[in-house]
Protein backbone atom coordinates (compact mmCIF):
# COMPACT_ATOMS: atom_id res chain seq x y z
CA UNK A 1 0.00 0.00 0.00
CA UNK A 2 1.34 2.91 -1.04
CA UNK A 3 1.88 6.39 2.02
CA UNK A 4 -0.37 8.22 0.10
CA UNK A 5 -3.23 5.66 0.41
CA UNK A 6 -2.51 4.92 3.78
CA UNK A 7 -2.40 8.68 4.78
CA UNK A 8 -6.04 9.50 2.22
CA UNK A 9 -7.49 6.36 4.65
CA UNK A 10 -6.21 8.44 7.82
CA UNK A 11 -7.58 11.51 6.88
CA UNK A 12 -10.76 10.36 6.24
CA UNK A 13 -10.99 7.76 9.38
CA UNK A 14 -10.00 10.89 11.74
CA UNK A 15 -10.40 14.16 10.17
CA UNK A 16 -8.85 16.99 11.77
CA UNK A 17 -6.45 14.58 13.85
CA UNK A 18 -4.46 14.53 10.72
CA UNK A 19 -2.39 17.98 10.81
CA UNK A 20 -0.61 17.56 7.46
CA UNK A 21 0.86 15.48 4.89
CA UNK A 22 4.51 15.12 3.56
CA UNK A 23 4.94 13.03 0.29
CA UNK A 24 7.44 14.94 -1.98
CA UNK A 25 10.55 14.15 0.05
CA UNK A 26 12.64 10.78 0.93
CA UNK A 27 10.67 10.02 3.45
CA UNK A 28 7.00 10.02 3.30
CA UNK A 29 5.36 10.90 6.87
CA UNK A 30 1.85 12.21 8.12
CA UNK A 31 1.60 14.69 10.84
CA UNK A 32 -0.42 13.75 13.97
CA UNK A 33 -2.03 15.62 16.58
CA UNK A 34 -0.41 14.40 19.86
CA UNK A 35 -3.93 13.68 21.95
CA UNK A 36 -5.37 11.76 18.76
CA UNK A 37 -1.83 9.32 18.64
CA UNK A 38 -2.65 6.43 20.38
CA UNK A 39 -6.12 6.02 18.57
CA UNK A 40 -4.47 6.58 15.62
CA UNK A 41 -2.21 3.82 16.99
CA UNK A 42 -4.00 1.81 17.51
CA UNK A 43 -6.15 1.73 14.14
CA UNK A 44 -2.52 1.54 12.26
CA UNK A 45 -1.80 -1.86 14.06
CA UNK A 46 -5.60 -3.28 13.90
CA UNK A 47 -6.96 -2.16 10.35
CA UNK A 48 -7.66 -5.18 8.30
CA UNK A 49 -5.44 -3.11 5.21
CA UNK A 50 -2.60 -2.01 7.42
CA UNK A 51 -1.44 -4.32 10.43
CA UNK A 52 1.89 -1.77 10.92
CA UNK A 53 3.06 -4.71 13.62
CA UNK A 54 6.66 -3.14 13.93
CA UNK A 55 7.35 -0.59 15.21
CA UNK A 56 11.25 -0.59 13.74
CA UNK A 57 12.45 3.25 15.27
CA UNK A 58 11.32 6.35 17.19
CA UNK A 59 13.25 9.45 16.24
CA UNK A 60 13.29 12.38 18.72
CA UNK A 61 14.02 15.87 16.72
CA UNK A 62 14.60 18.83 17.97
CA UNK A 63 12.81 21.38 15.72
CA UNK A 64 14.45 24.54 17.65
CA UNK A 65 13.57 27.46 14.64
CA UNK A 66 10.16 26.57 15.33
CA UNK A 67 10.41 25.80 18.84
CA UNK A 68 9.33 22.78 18.68
CA UNK A 69 9.91 18.87 19.34
CA UNK A 70 8.87 16.03 17.52
CA UNK A 71 8.91 12.01 17.64
CA UNK A 72 8.92 10.55 14.19
CA UNK A 73 7.60 6.62 14.05
CA UNK A 74 9.11 4.55 11.89
CA UNK A 75 5.98 1.63 10.78
CA UNK A 76 6.27 -1.63 8.87
CA UNK A 77 4.26 -3.92 7.92
CA UNK A 78 5.37 -7.37 8.15
CA UNK A 79 2.75 -10.36 6.65
CA UNK A 80 2.37 -13.15 9.18
CA UNK A 81 -0.51 -15.09 7.79
CA UNK A 82 2.12 -17.53 5.71
CA UNK A 83 5.48 -18.09 7.88
CA UNK A 84 6.82 -20.74 5.41
CA UNK A 85 6.88 -18.55 2.25
CA UNK A 86 9.04 -16.19 1.52
CA UNK A 87 8.06 -12.56 1.96
CA UNK A 88 9.01 -10.17 -0.74
CA UNK A 89 6.11 -7.14 -0.58
CA UNK A 90 6.08 -4.83 2.52
CA UNK A 91 4.74 -1.15 2.73
CA UNK A 92 6.27 1.30 5.49
CA UNK A 93 4.89 4.55 6.62
CA UNK A 94 6.12 7.51 9.26
CA UNK A 95 4.43 9.21 11.41
CA UNK A 96 5.18 12.35 13.02
CA UNK A 97 4.13 13.96 16.48
CA UNK A 98 4.99 17.96 17.35
CA UNK A 99 4.78 18.91 20.60
CA UNK A 100 5.57 22.18 22.08
CA UNK A 101 9.03 22.53 23.08
CA UNK A 102 8.81 24.37 26.97
CA UNK A 103 6.63 21.29 28.29
CA UNK A 104 6.81 18.45 25.60
CA UNK A 105 4.39 15.62 26.13
CA UNK A 106 3.41 13.45 23.86
CA UNK A 107 0.90 10.37 24.62
CA UNK A 108 2.85 6.90 25.17
CA UNK A 109 2.25 4.35 22.55
CA UNK A 110 3.73 1.64 24.75
CA UNK A 111 0.40 -0.17 24.97
CA UNK A 112 0.16 -0.29 21.41
CA UNK A 113 3.39 -1.72 20.47
CA UNK A 114 5.55 -3.22 23.11
CA UNK A 115 8.93 -1.43 21.25
CA UNK A 116 8.16 1.46 22.34
CA UNK A 117 8.65 1.47 25.61
CA UNK A 118 12.07 1.16 25.81
CA UNK A 119 12.28 3.93 22.23
CA UNK A 120 10.20 6.03 24.24
CA UNK A 121 12.60 6.00 27.54
CA UNK A 122 15.39 6.85 25.06
CA UNK A 123 13.63 9.91 23.50
CA UNK A 124 12.64 11.05 27.27
CA UNK A 125 16.42 10.67 28.21
CA UNK A 126 18.21 12.28 24.87
CA UNK A 127 15.27 14.62 24.36
CA UNK A 128 13.30 15.06 27.57
CA UNK A 129 10.07 14.01 25.65
CA UNK A 130 7.85 13.32 28.52
CA UNK A 131 5.19 10.20 27.27
CA UNK A 132 2.09 10.48 29.33
CA UNK A 133 0.85 6.73 30.51
CA UNK A 134 4.30 5.25 29.58
CA UNK A 135 4.59 2.28 32.38
CA UNK A 136 7.94 2.79 33.34
CA UNK A 137 9.49 6.43 32.17
CA UNK A 138 12.94 6.94 33.58
CA UNK A 139 16.43 7.31 31.83
CA UNK A 140 17.82 4.35 30.12
CA UNK A 141 21.15 5.19 28.71
CA UNK A 142 22.50 8.26 30.81
CA UNK A 143 22.79 7.64 34.72
CA UNK A 144 19.74 8.50 36.48
CA UNK A 145 21.47 11.88 37.81
CA UNK A 146 21.95 13.37 34.55
CA UNK A 147 21.22 16.75 34.28
CA UNK A 148 19.66 18.08 30.65
CA UNK A 149 19.04 16.32 27.81
CA UNK A 150 21.79 16.01 25.53
CA UNK A 151 20.72 16.03 21.94
CA UNK A 152 18.91 19.18 22.58
CA UNK A 153 20.22 21.71 20.49
CA UNK A 154 20.34 23.83 23.07
CA UNK A 155 22.16 21.62 25.63
CA UNK A 156 25.55 22.89 27.29
CA UNK A 157 28.04 19.98 27.82
CA UNK A 158 28.28 19.61 31.87
CA UNK A 159 32.07 21.26 32.50
CA UNK A 160 32.00 18.67 35.57
CA UNK A 161 30.44 15.56 36.67
CA UNK A 162 30.10 14.27 40.65
CA UNK A 163 34.17 16.60 40.92
CA UNK A 164 36.05 14.97 37.64
CA UNK A 165 36.25 18.01 35.78
CA UNK A 166 35.80 18.07 32.01
CA UNK A 167 37.34 21.47 31.23
CA UNK A 168 40.54 20.06 29.19
CA UNK A 169 38.22 18.26 27.09
CA UNK A 170 35.49 21.27 26.67
CA UNK A 171 38.21 23.76 25.78
CA UNK A 172 39.99 21.30 23.02
CA UNK A 173 36.73 20.47 21.17
CA UNK A 174 34.56 23.44 19.90
CA UNK A 175 30.69 21.71 19.54
CA UNK A 176 28.83 23.17 17.15
CA UNK A 177 25.72 23.42 19.47
CA UNK B 1 14.40 -37.82 64.92
CA UNK B 2 10.77 -38.09 67.18
CA UNK B 3 8.14 -36.15 66.48
CA UNK B 4 8.60 -34.59 70.01
CA UNK B 5 11.87 -33.06 68.85
CA UNK B 6 9.99 -31.62 65.35
CA UNK B 7 6.87 -30.40 67.58
CA UNK B 8 9.85 -28.08 69.91
CA UNK B 9 11.10 -27.07 66.42
CA UNK B 10 8.31 -26.29 63.60
CA UNK B 11 10.68 -24.12 61.92
CA UNK B 12 12.00 -27.61 60.16
CA UNK B 13 9.15 -28.64 59.20
CA UNK B 14 9.14 -27.73 55.32
CA UNK B 15 5.53 -27.43 53.22
CA UNK B 16 6.93 -28.03 50.00
CA UNK B 17 3.33 -27.14 48.36
CA UNK B 18 2.56 -23.62 50.10
CA UNK B 19 6.38 -22.89 49.55
CA UNK B 20 6.75 -22.31 53.35
CA UNK B 21 9.21 -23.70 56.05
CA UNK B 22 7.93 -23.58 59.53
CA UNK B 23 5.96 -19.94 59.70
CA UNK B 24 8.03 -18.54 56.54
CA UNK B 25 7.78 -17.85 53.27
CA UNK B 26 10.59 -19.03 50.97
CA UNK B 27 12.33 -15.69 50.15
CA UNK B 28 12.80 -13.88 47.40
CA UNK B 29 15.74 -12.71 46.88
CA UNK B 30 17.34 -9.64 44.61
CA UNK B 31 20.80 -10.70 42.63
CA UNK B 32 22.28 -8.55 40.63
CA UNK B 33 23.82 -10.21 37.14
CA UNK B 34 26.73 -8.42 35.37
CA UNK B 35 27.25 -5.26 34.35
CA UNK B 36 31.24 -7.60 34.32
CA UNK B 37 29.53 -10.96 34.12
CA UNK B 38 30.96 -13.79 31.78
CA UNK B 39 27.71 -14.57 30.30
CA UNK B 40 26.73 -11.26 29.78
CA UNK B 41 28.65 -10.90 26.51
CA UNK B 42 29.70 -6.77 27.58
CA UNK B 43 28.63 -4.34 29.84
CA UNK B 44 25.20 -5.65 30.64
CA UNK B 45 23.62 -5.51 34.37
CA UNK B 46 20.07 -7.75 34.07
CA UNK B 47 18.53 -7.48 38.18
CA UNK B 48 16.98 -10.92 38.72
CA UNK B 49 14.29 -11.44 40.84
CA UNK B 50 14.72 -14.88 42.32
CA UNK B 51 12.90 -17.44 44.35
CA UNK B 52 15.13 -20.27 44.97
CA UNK B 53 16.17 -21.50 41.44
CA UNK B 54 13.07 -19.75 39.56
CA UNK B 55 13.85 -16.40 37.93
CA UNK B 56 10.35 -14.17 38.42
CA UNK B 57 11.61 -10.86 36.86
CA UNK B 58 14.66 -10.17 34.80
CA UNK B 59 15.03 -6.20 34.82
CA UNK B 60 17.90 -5.35 32.21
CA UNK B 61 19.18 -2.13 32.82
CA UNK B 62 21.74 -0.46 30.08
CA UNK B 63 23.70 2.37 28.83
CA UNK B 64 27.76 1.59 30.72
CA UNK B 65 28.84 2.16 27.20
CA UNK B 66 26.87 5.07 26.24
CA UNK B 67 28.93 7.66 24.15
CA UNK B 68 25.64 9.37 22.86
CA UNK B 69 26.97 8.72 19.37
CA UNK B 70 24.06 10.25 17.96
CA UNK B 71 25.12 13.71 18.76
CA UNK B 72 28.23 13.23 17.60
CA UNK B 73 26.95 12.50 14.38
CA UNK B 74 25.51 16.07 14.31
CA UNK B 75 28.89 17.68 14.75
CA UNK B 76 30.83 15.89 11.19
CA UNK B 77 30.16 15.13 8.31
CA UNK B 78 29.32 12.29 6.84
CA UNK B 79 32.57 10.64 5.86
CA UNK B 80 33.71 11.75 9.06
CA UNK B 81 31.19 9.73 11.01
CA UNK B 82 31.54 6.56 9.14
CA UNK B 83 34.22 5.32 11.93
CA UNK B 84 31.53 6.18 14.35
CA UNK B 85 29.35 3.51 13.06
CA UNK B 86 31.83 0.82 13.54
CA UNK B 87 32.19 0.72 17.06
CA UNK B 88 28.34 0.55 17.69
CA UNK B 89 28.16 -3.02 16.56
CA UNK B 90 31.85 -3.60 16.98
CA UNK B 91 31.63 -7.49 15.75
CA UNK B 92 29.58 -6.03 12.35
CA UNK B 93 31.51 -2.88 11.15
CA UNK B 94 31.25 -3.39 7.54
CA UNK B 95 27.71 -3.94 7.88
CA UNK B 96 27.58 -0.54 9.74
CA UNK B 97 29.27 1.21 7.22
CA UNK B 98 27.17 0.09 4.84
CA UNK B 99 24.20 0.61 6.78
CA UNK B 100 24.94 4.50 7.03
CA UNK B 101 26.74 5.35 3.64
CA UNK B 102 23.36 3.75 1.77
CA UNK B 103 21.64 6.12 3.99
CA UNK B 104 24.08 9.19 3.02
CA UNK B 105 23.54 8.19 -0.53
CA UNK B 106 20.16 8.17 -0.46
CA UNK B 107 19.73 11.09 1.12
CA UNK B 108 22.15 13.24 -1.05
CA UNK B 109 21.44 11.30 -4.37
CA UNK B 110 25.11 9.77 -4.24
CA UNK B 111 25.23 7.14 -6.92
CA UNK B 112 27.31 4.11 -6.43
CA UNK B 113 29.54 2.45 -8.92
CA UNK B 114 29.08 -1.42 -9.99
CA UNK B 115 32.40 -2.74 -8.73
CA UNK B 116 32.12 -0.88 -4.71
CA UNK B 117 28.38 -2.55 -4.85
CA UNK B 118 30.07 -6.13 -5.32
CA UNK B 119 32.69 -5.68 -3.07
CA UNK B 120 30.35 -3.79 -0.62
CA UNK B 121 28.14 -7.19 -0.57
CA UNK B 122 31.53 -9.25 -0.65
CA UNK B 123 32.83 -7.11 2.44
CA UNK B 124 29.27 -7.25 4.42
CA UNK B 125 28.88 -10.94 4.02
CA UNK B 126 32.57 -11.75 5.07
CA UNK B 127 31.34 -9.76 8.17
CA UNK B 128 27.96 -11.52 8.75
CA UNK B 129 30.09 -15.23 9.09
CA UNK B 130 32.81 -13.30 10.96
CA UNK B 131 29.71 -11.89 13.27
CA UNK B 132 28.14 -15.27 13.54
CA UNK B 133 31.01 -17.21 14.33
CA UNK B 134 31.89 -15.12 17.38
CA UNK B 135 28.19 -15.60 18.42
CA UNK B 136 28.30 -19.45 17.92
CA UNK B 137 31.27 -19.90 19.54
CA UNK B 138 31.17 -17.75 22.24
CA UNK B 139 27.28 -19.05 22.84
CA UNK B 140 29.09 -22.67 23.14
CA UNK B 141 30.92 -20.93 26.15
CA UNK B 142 27.92 -20.05 27.84
CA UNK B 143 26.45 -23.43 27.84
CA UNK B 144 30.21 -24.93 28.93
CA UNK B 145 31.51 -25.74 25.35
CA UNK B 146 34.88 -25.04 24.62
CA UNK B 147 35.87 -26.93 21.92
CA UNK B 148 33.49 -25.04 19.80
CA UNK B 149 34.54 -21.46 20.77
CA UNK B 150 38.12 -22.05 19.55
CA UNK B 151 36.85 -23.69 16.35
CA UNK B 152 34.92 -20.88 15.86
CA UNK B 153 37.72 -18.43 16.39
CA UNK B 154 40.25 -20.16 14.49
CA UNK B 155 38.41 -19.58 11.15
CA UNK B 156 37.23 -15.74 11.93
CA UNK B 157 40.62 -15.42 12.45
CA UNK B 158 41.05 -15.79 8.61
CA UNK B 159 38.42 -13.56 8.43
CA UNK B 160 39.95 -10.84 9.97
CA UNK B 161 43.43 -10.78 8.30
CA UNK B 162 41.63 -10.99 4.94
CA UNK B 163 39.98 -7.59 5.74
CA UNK B 164 43.16 -6.25 7.68
CA UNK B 165 44.54 -7.04 3.98
CA UNK B 166 42.14 -5.42 1.71
CA UNK B 167 41.77 -2.14 4.36
CA UNK B 168 44.27 -2.05 7.59
CA UNK B 169 41.73 -2.64 10.31
CA UNK B 170 40.96 -5.95 11.82
CA UNK B 171 37.42 -4.43 14.08
CA UNK B 172 36.73 -0.94 13.20
CA UNK B 173 37.40 -0.80 8.86
CA UNK B 174 35.70 2.03 7.92
CA UNK B 175 36.15 0.26 4.71
CA UNK B 176 32.48 1.29 3.14
CA UNK B 177 32.16 4.81 2.53
CA UNK B 178 29.86 7.12 1.39
CA UNK B 179 30.03 6.97 -2.28
CA UNK B 180 31.40 3.36 -3.08
CA UNK B 181 34.21 1.73 -0.89
CA UNK B 182 37.76 3.62 0.35
CA UNK B 183 40.49 1.43 -1.24
CA UNK B 184 40.36 -1.29 -3.95
CA UNK B 185 40.84 -4.78 -3.05
CA UNK B 186 44.65 -5.99 -3.24
CA UNK B 187 46.14 -8.20 -6.03
CA UNK B 188 45.43 -11.34 -4.77
CA UNK B 189 42.55 -11.37 -2.70
CA UNK B 190 40.08 -12.81 -4.04
CA UNK B 191 41.60 -15.64 -4.89
CA UNK B 192 42.12 -15.98 -1.50
CA UNK B 193 38.83 -15.27 -0.13
CA UNK B 194 38.11 -18.32 -2.65
CA UNK B 195 40.47 -20.38 -0.98
CA UNK B 196 38.61 -19.60 2.55
CA UNK B 197 35.24 -20.10 0.87
CA UNK B 198 36.57 -23.54 0.28
CA UNK B 199 38.13 -24.70 3.37
CA UNK B 200 35.22 -23.23 5.56
CA UNK B 201 32.40 -24.52 3.87
CA UNK B 202 33.55 -27.87 4.97
CA UNK B 203 34.22 -26.60 8.60
CA UNK B 204 30.20 -26.21 9.35
CA UNK B 205 29.98 -29.31 9.49
CA UNK B 206 32.36 -29.49 12.54
CA UNK B 207 30.36 -26.37 14.11
CA UNK B 208 27.47 -28.85 13.72
CA UNK B 209 29.08 -32.48 14.89
CA UNK B 210 30.99 -30.03 18.26
CA UNK B 211 27.64 -28.55 18.93
CA UNK B 212 24.87 -27.95 17.10
CA UNK B 213 23.73 -31.55 17.38
CA UNK B 214 25.73 -32.14 20.74
CA UNK B 215 23.02 -33.76 23.21
CA UNK B 216 24.15 -31.67 26.18
CA UNK B 217 23.99 -29.05 24.06
CA UNK B 218 20.62 -29.33 22.16
CA UNK B 219 19.30 -30.08 26.05
CA UNK B 220 20.71 -27.09 27.20
CA UNK B 221 18.70 -24.86 24.67
CA UNK B 222 15.75 -25.98 23.22
CA UNK B 223 12.37 -25.31 24.87
CA UNK B 224 14.30 -22.53 26.49
CA UNK B 225 12.98 -19.21 25.89
CA UNK B 226 10.53 -19.56 23.17
CA UNK B 227 9.42 -16.68 21.19
CA UNK B 228 6.25 -16.65 19.23
CA UNK B 229 6.44 -14.52 15.76
CA UNK B 230 3.99 -11.99 16.99
CA UNK B 231 6.04 -11.42 20.30
CA UNK B 232 9.13 -10.99 18.23
CA UNK B 233 7.37 -7.98 15.73
CA UNK B 234 5.66 -6.34 19.19
CA UNK B 235 9.10 -6.12 20.78
CA UNK B 236 10.63 -5.34 17.61
CA UNK B 237 13.43 -8.02 17.26
CA UNK B 238 14.55 -8.95 14.31
CA UNK B 239 16.99 -10.46 12.35
CA UNK B 240 17.90 -14.48 13.73
CA UNK B 241 14.97 -13.80 16.52
CA UNK B 242 12.58 -13.29 13.65
CA UNK B 243 13.74 -16.42 10.88
CA UNK B 244 13.99 -18.07 14.77
CA UNK B 245 10.67 -18.16 15.10
CA UNK B 246 9.88 -19.33 11.72
CA UNK B 247 9.09 -16.19 9.46
CA UNK B 248 10.78 -15.99 6.38
CA UNK B 249 11.74 -12.34 6.81
CA UNK B 250 15.27 -11.04 5.23
CA UNK B 251 15.44 -6.96 4.03
CA UNK B 252 17.78 -8.23 1.62
CA UNK B 253 15.10 -9.75 -0.01
CA UNK B 254 12.16 -7.69 0.86
CA UNK B 255 13.88 -4.12 0.23
CA UNK B 256 17.08 -5.20 -1.70
CA UNK B 257 19.96 -3.00 -1.05
CA UNK B 258 23.34 -2.89 -3.20
CA UNK B 259 22.00 -5.58 -5.70
CA UNK B 260 20.91 -7.81 -3.44
CA UNK B 261 18.21 -8.96 -5.35
CA UNK B 262 20.68 -10.24 -8.41
CA UNK B 263 21.84 -12.63 -6.20
CA UNK B 264 20.56 -16.40 -5.48
CA UNK B 265 20.43 -17.07 -1.88
CA UNK B 266 17.51 -18.45 0.29
CA UNK B 267 16.38 -17.14 3.78
CA UNK B 268 16.73 -20.12 6.54
CA UNK B 269 14.32 -20.48 8.82
CA UNK B 270 13.82 -22.93 12.14
CA UNK B 271 11.90 -26.11 11.75
CA UNK B 272 10.41 -27.95 14.61
CA UNK B 273 12.30 -31.15 16.44
CA UNK B 274 12.09 -34.14 13.51
CA UNK B 275 11.79 -31.93 10.32
CA UNK B 276 14.60 -31.44 8.49
CA UNK B 277 16.93 -32.93 10.74
CA UNK B 278 16.63 -31.11 13.36
CA UNK B 279 17.01 -32.92 17.24
CA UNK B 280 13.74 -33.99 18.42
CA UNK B 281 12.53 -31.56 21.27
CA UNK B 282 13.66 -28.31 19.57
CA UNK B 283 10.69 -26.20 19.47
CA UNK B 284 10.35 -23.00 17.26
CA UNK B 285 11.60 -19.82 18.63
CA UNK B 286 14.00 -21.60 21.40
CA UNK B 287 17.04 -20.81 21.79
CA UNK B 288 18.38 -23.50 19.58
CA UNK B 289 16.23 -22.52 16.72
CA UNK B 290 17.98 -18.86 17.00
CA UNK B 291 21.56 -20.51 17.27
CA UNK B 292 20.73 -22.84 14.52
CA UNK B 293 19.05 -20.25 12.32
CA UNK B 294 22.77 -18.28 12.67
CA UNK B 295 24.54 -21.67 11.64
CA UNK B 296 22.66 -21.70 8.55
CA UNK B 297 23.00 -18.01 7.51
CA UNK B 298 26.80 -18.63 6.98
CA UNK B 299 26.22 -21.27 4.86
CA UNK B 300 23.76 -19.00 2.43
CA UNK B 301 26.37 -15.99 2.66
CA UNK B 302 29.13 -18.51 1.14
CA UNK B 303 26.81 -18.85 -1.39
CA UNK B 304 26.62 -15.32 -2.15
CA UNK B 305 30.11 -15.08 -1.82
CA UNK B 306 30.83 -17.12 -4.45
CA UNK B 307 28.68 -15.68 -6.76
CA UNK B 308 30.15 -12.04 -6.14
CA UNK B 309 33.48 -13.00 -6.90
CA UNK B 310 32.48 -14.42 -10.08
CA UNK B 311 30.63 -11.33 -11.42
CA UNK B 312 32.89 -8.99 -9.76
CA UNK B 313 33.17 -6.08 -12.51
CA UNK B 314 36.39 -3.53 -13.37
CA UNK B 315 36.08 -0.23 -12.71
CA UNK B 316 35.96 2.75 -10.56
CA UNK B 317 35.02 1.75 -6.98
CA UNK B 318 34.07 6.04 -5.64
CA UNK B 319 31.66 8.37 -6.51
CA UNK B 320 33.46 11.03 -7.67
CA UNK B 321 32.34 13.47 -4.96
CA UNK B 322 32.06 11.71 -1.41
CA UNK B 323 33.44 14.85 0.90
CA UNK B 324 31.56 18.36 1.49
CA UNK B 325 28.60 17.08 0.13
CA UNK B 326 25.68 19.71 0.84
CA UNK B 327 22.88 17.14 1.73
CA UNK B 328 19.58 18.39 0.95
CA UNK B 329 16.35 20.02 3.38
CA UNK B 330 15.23 16.32 3.84
CA UNK B 331 15.20 13.38 5.70
CA UNK B 332 15.61 8.93 4.92
CA UNK B 333 15.08 6.28 7.45
CA UNK B 334 17.20 3.31 5.81
CA UNK B 335 17.58 -0.02 7.12
CA UNK B 336 19.93 -2.87 6.48
CA UNK B 337 20.04 -6.81 7.16
CA UNK B 338 22.70 -6.45 9.78
CA UNK B 339 23.98 -10.14 11.28
CA UNK B 340 21.67 -9.11 14.73
CA UNK B 341 18.75 -7.79 12.67
CA UNK B 342 17.06 -4.67 11.18
CA UNK B 343 20.05 -1.66 11.66
CA UNK B 344 18.53 1.40 10.72
CA UNK B 345 19.81 4.94 9.94
CA UNK B 346 17.87 7.94 10.36
CA UNK B 347 19.59 10.76 8.52
CA UNK B 348 18.28 14.56 8.03
CA UNK B 349 20.23 17.24 6.22
CA UNK B 350 19.38 21.30 6.72
CA UNK B 351 21.24 22.29 3.68
CA UNK B 352 24.61 22.36 5.02
CA UNK B 353 27.82 19.65 4.84
CA UNK B 354 26.90 18.38 8.42
CA UNK B 355 23.47 16.46 9.31
CA UNK B 356 20.68 18.02 11.25
CA UNK B 357 19.73 14.72 13.06
CA UNK B 358 21.20 11.41 12.91
CA UNK B 359 19.84 8.32 14.44
CA UNK B 360 20.71 5.12 14.83
CA UNK B 361 18.59 2.04 15.39
CA UNK B 362 20.41 -0.61 17.09
CA UNK B 363 18.56 -4.08 16.37
CA UNK B 364 20.82 -5.18 19.41
CA UNK B 365 18.77 -2.85 21.26
CA UNK B 366 15.25 -3.72 20.27
CA UNK B 367 16.09 -7.36 20.71
CA UNK B 368 17.64 -6.97 24.31
CA UNK B 369 14.02 -5.17 25.20
CA UNK B 370 12.23 -8.59 25.11
CA UNK B 371 14.59 -9.92 27.78
CA UNK B 372 11.88 -8.88 30.86
CA UNK B 373 9.07 -10.37 28.56
CA UNK B 374 11.12 -13.93 28.04
CA UNK B 375 12.62 -14.29 31.31
CA UNK B 376 9.86 -14.82 33.43
CA UNK B 377 9.56 -17.74 35.92
CA UNK B 378 12.35 -19.54 33.81
CA UNK B 379 15.14 -21.24 35.77
CA UNK B 380 18.29 -19.43 36.65
CA UNK B 381 20.31 -21.47 34.58
CA UNK B 382 18.64 -20.39 31.45
CA UNK B 383 19.03 -16.92 31.99
CA UNK B 384 22.74 -17.12 30.45
CA UNK B 385 21.21 -19.44 27.38
CA UNK B 386 18.44 -17.09 26.90
CA UNK B 387 20.55 -13.94 26.54
CA UNK B 388 22.89 -15.30 24.80
CA UNK B 389 20.86 -16.63 21.95
CA UNK B 390 19.55 -13.03 21.65
CA UNK B 391 22.84 -12.38 20.91
CA UNK B 392 23.63 -8.90 21.84
CA UNK B 393 26.45 -6.51 21.31
CA UNK B 394 26.72 -3.42 23.87
CA UNK B 395 28.55 -1.23 22.14
CA UNK B 396 25.48 -1.07 19.98
CA UNK B 397 22.74 -1.40 22.63
CA UNK B 398 24.38 1.92 23.92
CA UNK B 399 25.60 3.48 21.53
Amino acid sequence: MAPEDIFKLLAGEFGDAVEGTSTDGGHPYVTIKPESWPDVAMFLLKNKKLRLNLLRSITALDLLADDKLACVYDLMHVPTDDAEALITETFEIAVRVVTERTTPVIPSVAHVWAAADWHEREAFDLMGIHFSDHPDLRRILCTDDWVGHPLRKDYEFPLEYHGIPATTEFELTNPRH
Amino acid sequence: MSDTVLESQPDLLVDYDSGTQGDLRTEEMLINMGPQHPSTHGVLRIVLRTDGEMVLEAIPHIGYLHRCAEKIGENVQPYQYIPYTDRMDYLAGMNNNQGFALAVERLAGIEVPERAQVIRVIFAELNRIASHLVSLGTYGLDMGAFTAFLYCFREREMILDMFEAACGARLTYSAITVGGIHDDLPDGWVERCREFLDYFELKIHDYNNLLSFNQIFVKRTSRVGIMSIDECLAFGATGPMLRGSGLRWDLRKTQPYDGYETYDFDIPIAYPGGVNGVPEGVVVGDCWSRYYVRVLEMTESVRILRQAMDRLPDGPTEAKKTKNIKLPDDEVYVEVENPRGQLGFYVRGDGSAIPARVKARGPSFCNLSITTHVCRDVLLADIPAIIGSIDVVMGEVDR
